[in-house]
């Protein structure tokens, strides 16, 4: 029970937020919604039982990168947005796109059986053992994979950065 | 995810009633703490600047925080005009709100047994201790950023600039020297943690982790814990001499008070992170009756606090400030290296023997 009453709520504010974020006009306020939305994430994905990846999803997105976001922000000290009317082919062609895909998502879950059991804290890829384990075993070239594409994204960042320098 | 596993053993009753006294405890003990850690540093820099401190409240001083909160609470409380009102009112509850938040997963000793009801000496124990703690200090910067940039003055904002930068630098170094603890114990329940630095070596040397060759990262945690509380000798963000306050200048009353009390209790909560990383949390020496060997294990642990805050001060009172490109560097190109050295070899290390 309690279960149904987190989810209602977190998920609320993670819609609510990301609704936040495109209303705002302050670049300030729409990054406090998107923070307010990473942490509902979080407490959507413990209840889930996985608490690792509530607690990096804390440390990574709300902590380390949201603040970065807030830090430009505040470092080039960008004041309100101007609102102009919008491109007449993001309406005509958004709105129908977003039925669509909605649509499609509807369609999708009526079809198939949707579990609705609640998950056992711990019973699934919980614990950082058990990603650990499904990280370095069965996907371990991915993962090194995406470490390097990483890695080349930094040295990217490097190179920018030092052009501006010279 | 909370691994007491007892809750359905003793029932939610007890279960709550239990959790609301050992939080009404903790929240007493950490405020009093805070008050008095603030009351032992004025006292100990007086005395290394060869000064006496505060001595007229009380017996030697020691109503002076007392007296300091009714100061805090009668002063003016001042809105300057054009600050940006809610968020100028939310940092200050936030900075303290998660400055306290993380004693809820501290432990301060083992288990204990009352009335036929066993139950750890903590508030709750989750296997993901240590991350919690890592999540809210990483939440804790929002206070102070926007504290600053609310406020719509230049020193506030260079102010909590700074910090920004400096709080997400350092919590690079100080995550990355926590992992070869965690190679080491392979848990981040910091309950366990401390059970695995339990027993010693030839009976003298204890199996805390700083020997079992966590030198290195026990330098850098220090290190990052002192820049990521905004202590001296890395208190950029509040240098006086630049900044006038850094980013609580525009604040008065008890909204400055709550800063001042945030950045005590992140002071304490990292003293309670190194004992029990560290210093084996509470295992010590146990004897005597029953009641003595429940609390010698939070003597001990209240022991190294203790010597961790004096370290504060200590460092206080005899470091001069950073420059700040001095400061960045520090980080990036001292203290990273390092970090990732120590878990190289850590890991090689634990391989090896395995």
């Amino acid at each position: 029970m309690i279960h149904y009453i987190l989810f209602f709520i977190f998920a609320a504010f993670a819609v609510g937020g990301a609704i936040n974020l495109l209303a705002q006009r302050h670049p300030i306020a729409s990054a406090l919604s998107l923070i307010v939305v990473m942490g509902s994430l979080a407490v959507e994905y413990m209840l889930l039982g996985a608490e690792f990846v509530a607690a990096i999803q804390v440390i990574v997105y709300a902590g380390a990168i949201m603040v970065l976001f807030v830090f430009v922000i505040m470092l080039l000290n960008a004041g309100a947005e101007e609102r102009t009317k919008g491109s007449k082919v993001a309406v005509i062609l958004g709105v129908p796109g977003m039925l669509a895909g909605l649509a499609l998502g509807v369609f999708v879950l009526t079809q198939h059986d949707v579990a609705n059991t609640q998950v056992a804290v711990g019973a699934m890829y919980g614990p950082a053992k058990a990603i650990a384990e499904q990280l370095f075993k069965p996907f371990l070239l991915p993962f090194e994979i995406t470490s390097v594409l990483v890695l080349i994204a930094i040295m990217g960042a490097v190179l920018l950065a030092y052009k501006e320098l010279d | 995810m909370a691994r007491d596993g007892n809750t359905t053993l003793l029932g939610v009753k007890t279960f709550v009633i239990l959790s609301v006294i050992k939080i009404a405890i903790a929240l007493a003990v950490l405020l009093t703490l805070v008050a008095y850690t603030v009351l032992f540093e004025r006292k100990l820099v007086g005395r290394i600047q060869n000064r006496w401190g505060p001595s007229r409240v009380g017996p030697f001083g020691l109503l002076q925080p007392l007296a300091d909160g009714m100061k805090f609470f009668f002063k003016e409380d001042i809105t300057p005009p054009y600050v940006n009102k809610p968020l100028y009112l939310t940092a200050p509850m936030l900075s303290l709100t998660l400055a306290l938040t993380s004693i809820a997963v501290i432990p301060i000793g083992g288990w204990v047994t009352v009335d036929g009801i066993r139950t750890p000496l903590q508030i709750t124990d989750v296997n993901i201790g240590l991350l919690i703690i890592l999540g809210i200090t990483s939440m804790g910067v929002y206070g102070i950023a926007l504290a600053g940039w609310s406020s719509n003055s230049k020193y506030s904002l260079l102010g909590s600039l700074r910090a920004s930068a400096q709080m997400i630098s350092y919590e690079v170094a100080l995550g990355l020297s926590l992992i070869g603890v965690l190679i080491l114990s392979g848990s981040f329940s910091l309950r366990d943690i401390v059970t695995s630095q339990s027993g010693a070596w030839w009976g003298v040397i204890p199996k805390w982790n700083l020997f079992k060759g966590q030198f290195v990262a026990f330098f850098i945690y220090l290190c990052a814990a002192y820049a990521e509380t905004n202590r001296v000798p890395f208190d950029l963000p509040e240098a006086e001499t630049e900044l006038v306050a850094g980013y609580h200048t525009e604040y008065s009353s008890m909204k400055f008070a709550m800063f001042f009390m945030a950045e005590y209790a992140n002071m304490v909560t990292v003293a309670c992170l190194a004992s029990l990383l560290f210093l084996g949390g509470w295992n010590g020496p146990l004897f005597g009756p029953q009641i003595l060997q429940y609390f010698l294990p939070v003597f001990w642990f209240a022991l190294r606090v203790f010597f961790f805050i004096f370290l504060y001060v200590w460092v206080r009172g005899t470091l001069p400030r950073f420059r700040y490109d001095q400061l960045m560097g520090f980080t990036w190109k001292v203290l990273l290296p390092l970090s990732l050295a120590n878990i190289i070899v850590t890991s090689l290390v634990v391989a090896l023997r395995s």
